[in-house]
This record gives structure tokens, C-alpha cells and sequence, in this order.
């Protein structure tokens, strides 16, 4: 079980929840929880094969799941998981 | 007593508060005098950033930005007042940071930050700062600090989000930090959230991250405390939940890894997937559009705005959220002229771009300029926004 921090691009997606606890050991088992309950999620999370997105990155307290053991990472009950999708700024011209 | 140091009896007034904090001191006041930092960007970040650097004394501060000021932007950039509307940026900011503070120099870049100008402007600098609004001119950004070895002071802003880092940052035991690739090694698609399906920002929120961002080029520039290199800092303005990340380098990354396939700057426009912008498509003018109803055409407009944006105004169109096209593509016909629009023409590119290269759409038409254009060409009665 784990904690996922949702960032705000992505609240439309899970009702508006900025934090959101699920089941899993492995950061793939919670991720995929967490598109099972939020079904609208998936395409932002994750590419056709179910792979995450090269630009979503993520984080399991600290650090980035690329530099732990992937989706592979484990989990605790005190873990925090962010996902932080790239920003680029707020100009509906680019 | 002689005043033996760079600054006059008046710049030692100013710069008191500084010089009097014991870690920082005349030392550090010091090293911002003869430091030279670029901005990209004078827009929300830019706008304190550029401020809190005057009012520090950054011995020189060169300013990027090919736009000029409008309404829509006093609600965020601080830098800029209402006899500013319609002036150059650049000269608008210069003006007012001389104003702040005659005793550093300010040296205007009035055009596009491009792959081609981007190494030659930015080569006299110690620091850049990527203030910037878009994908694109941040992997540009990146890559010239790379390949000219400084520093990049980074901030980023969307909707309640903002980003802070510093990237290919060299410490004194000379170890370089990651850069912007070793985080995003791609952009997002441009039909999945934060590249542009929809946009806009809170006003203060640049006002925080541009603020935490002057910050971090004072600290770079003068050693005091420890930058955000290696570190990703992220607020949510929202929860005021604020996070900070480690970040390590890629070796895979393709600018500074340890294969690097990418030598010199490339098309970053084309790298982050926005070729229709380049204009590959087909355009229709508000003119032609306009005529071809009259005409009574057969033709379906398909508006990729959000829905509170159609709500504000729209032209009997079909409302299909550029977030949602793809689930929706039984809405969209395959035969008759389809015109894409949104509210510049940037978005109904992107939504063209993906209609032809994935589903195989020849039909479709972008509406030059988009919605405000066709109201400022036809229907001058029409709220625009």
C-alpha cells in the first residue's frame, strides 16, 4: 500500500483528489490500481505496451523509480509516490 | 577613509541589506556586480526574476523576448503596467529595471531564441535562466547551456504546478550536474495533458516559482548555501505541498551521456512533435471559412477549445476538447471539409497533426489564427478573450 501525490494537470482525471492511497507492493501493482480505479488516467500514465511514459516521471519519496529498480521499486505503507509530468509553461500559443 | 572597493558610496547604500548579512557580505555583493546573466523569457516567470536581479545588482542582465505587451498579461507579469500595452518587452523591462537600479547594465534581445542565434547570444553569459513558455525553446535552452558549458537556472509554471532546478550545474569539487534531458529525455505528446490541451496560470504562482528562481541564480552566481543542482523542486500551489526530488545523470542522455549523439543544437520544433506549427497543413483563412458558410458549404467545424472556452464564445461548431479527440473520432467525418479550430490555430494544428499521422484524416482544414481571428477579421461583436 501506498500514498500517490496527483498533480494538478491530472486531478480532472481522479475526481479532483490530490492524494490517493492503493493496494500494491511493487510501484506497477499501485500504478496499476491506480488506472483501474481512474480508467481516464491510463493514457496520460502510460504508453500502448503499459510501459510509463518517457515524460511522466516518477518518484517513490525521493527518488526517481529510473535510478531504484524501475517499476519494479517496492513499496511500504509509508511511501510517497509522486508522478511529476513535464511543464512548460502556461501559453496556449505553444 | 578611502572606499577601496567596485562599488560607489551609493551602491554601497543600496546593496547595505546585502552586505550586511555575514555570509554574504561585500564578498558575494561582489561576485553579482561582475557576474552577466541571461533571461529567456520576460514573461511571468521573467518578470520577477528579472526584478529581483536588478534590485540585487547583477552587474549585467541580458533580456530575451521577440513579443510585445498586451492585457492579457498584467494579470501575472509584474514588470509591465498599462503604458507598456503594445511596447516591445524588452524595452519595456529595460526601461524599468534601469529605473530600479541605473548602476548595471542591461543589454536587449528583441527576437525569437532560436537554434540558430541561441549559441552566439547566449555565449558571453556566466548564468542563463529558462523563463521560456514552451517545450521546444526548453530543450533549446538546455542544450546551448550544454554545449556552451554554464549553468541553467530553471523554472516552469503551468495552471498551479511550478518546477525549479538547476541544471548542468559544475560544483567546486568539479562534479556536473544533470541537466533538463536527464529528467524529460522526451517532451510529452502533444495530445496528452500539459503540452497545451489546455493552459493558463494562477497570476501569483510566477510570482513564487520566478521569485525561488532568482534565488537559485543568486546562489549560483555567489556560492552561498546549496543550489537545487541535482534536485527537482515541485509546488503545488493548491496544497502548498512542496517536494523536492533528487535527479542523477542519464548516461543514455543524448546531449552529455556517455554516447552523445546530439553534437550541435538541432530543430526543436520538430523534436517536440509540433510540426503542423511549421505549416505542413492545409489553412483556411476567417475570410474563406467565412464565405464558405455563406455559400452554404457542406463542412463541419470541430472547435478542440475546452468547454469553458466555447462557453465564452463560439461559432456553431462542434466542441471535441483537444484532451478527448482521440476518443471521440466517430464525431469527426472522414469526407466532407472538416475545419479545426481552437483559439490561435496552434492547438487545431496539433489536433491535425495527430488525425493525419495516426488515423489517416486528408480532409482537414486549421482555421488560421483561430477563433479570435475570425472575430477580429468578421465579428467584431464577439467577445474574445
Amino acid at each position: 500500500m501506498a500514498t500517490i501525490l496527483i498533480p494538478t494537470p491530472l486531478r480532472r482525471y481522479t475526481n479532483n483528489l490530490s492524494k490517493v492511497t492503493l493496494q500494491g507492493e511493487i510501484i506497477s501493482e499501485v500504478i496499476d490500481n491506480l488506472v483501474t480505479t481512474y480508467p481516464d488516467l491510463q493514457r496520460h500514465l502510460m504508453d500502448s505496451s503499459g510501459a510509463v511514459r518517457p515524460f511522466v516521471n516518477i518518484f517513490v519519496d525521493k527518488d526517481d523509480i529510473r535510478n531504484l529498480h524501475a517499476q519494479n521499486t517496492s513499496v511500504s505503507g509509508t511511501s510517497v509516490i509522486s508522478i511529476v509530468p513535464a511543464i512548460a509553461g502556461g501559453n496556449l500559443n505553444h | 577613509m578611502q572606499n577601496n572597493s567596485l562599488f560607489s558610496k551609493e551602491e554601497l547604500a543600496r546593496y547595505n541589506r546585502h552586505i550586511i548579512i555575514p555570509e554574504f557580505g561585500l564578498t558575494a555583493q561582489n561576485k553579482l556586480k561582475e557576474s552577466s546573466v541571461l533571461v529567456v523569457g520576460a514573461g511571468g516567470l521573467g518578470s520577477p526574476l528579472l526584478l529581483y536581479l536588478a534590485a540585487a545588482g547583477i552587474g549585467h542582465i541580458g533580456i530575451v523576448d521577440c513579443d510585445i505587451v498586451e492585457d492579457s498579461n498584467l494579470q501575472r507579469q509584474v514588470l509591465f503596467g498599462v503604458h507598456e500595452i503594445g511596447l516591445s518587452k524588452t524595452k519595456s523591462a529595460k526601461q524599468r529595471l534601469q529605473s530600479l537600479n541605473p548602476y548595471i547594465k542591461i543589454t536587449e534581445f528583441n527576437v525569437q531564441f532560436t537554434a540558430q542565434n541561441a549559441m552566439e547570444i547566449a555565449k558571453d553569459f556566466d548564468v542563463v535562466a529558462d523563463g521560456t513558455d514552451n517545450f521546444p525553446t526548453r530543450y533549446l535552452v538546455n542544450d546551448t547551456c550544454v554545449f556552451l558549458d554554464k549553468p541553467n537556472v530553471y523554472a516552469s509554471i503551468y495552471q498551479f504546478e511550478g518546477n525549479v532546478s538547476v541544471f548542468n550545474y559544475v560544483d567546486k569539487e568539479g562534479n556536473r550536474g544533470p541537466n533538463y534531458r536527464d529528467l524529460f529525455p522526451v517532451p510529452p505528446l502533444a495530445e496528452t495533458v500539459a503540452n497545451c490541451s489546455e493552459a493558463g496560470v494562477l497570476g501569483v504562482l510566477p510570482g513564487i516559482i520566478g521569485s525561488m528562481q532568482a534565488l537559485e541564480v543568486i546562489k549560483v552566481i555567489t556560492g552561498v548555501g546549496e543550489t537545487l543542482t541535482g534536485k527537482f523542486y515541485t509546488f503545488d500551489a493548491l496544497t502548498f505541498e512542496s517536494r523536492t526530488f533528487n535527479v542523477k545523470r542519464d548516461p543514455a542522455n543524448p546531449v552529455n551521456g556517455d554516447q552523445p549523439t546530439i553534437h550541435r543544437l538541432v530543430d526543436y520544433e520538430q523534436f517536440c512533435g509540433s510540426r503542423a506549427i511549421k505549416g505542413v497543413l492545409k489553412n483556411v483563412s476567417a475570410t474563406e471559412l467565412y464565405e464558405w458558410q455563406l455559400q452554404k458549404k457542406d463542412l463541419q467545424i470541430i472547435d478542440v477549445r475546452e468547454a469553458y472556452e466555447y462557453e465564452i464564445v463560439n461559432i456553431n461548431s462542434t466542441l471535441i476538447p483537444l484532451s478527448i479527440l482521440t476518443e471521440n473520432l466517430n464525431q469527426i467525418d472522414q469526407t466532407k471539409k472538416v475545419i479545426v479550430m481552437c483559439k490561435s490555430g496552434v492547438r487545431s494544428a496539433k489536433a491535425i497533426a495527430v488525425l493525419e499521422d495516426k488515423y489517416g484524416y486528408k480532409n482537414l482544414y486549421n482555421l488560421e489564427g483561430g477563433i479570435i481571428n475570425y472575430i477580429n477579421e468578421l465579428q467584431l461583436d464577439l467577445p474574445v478573450y
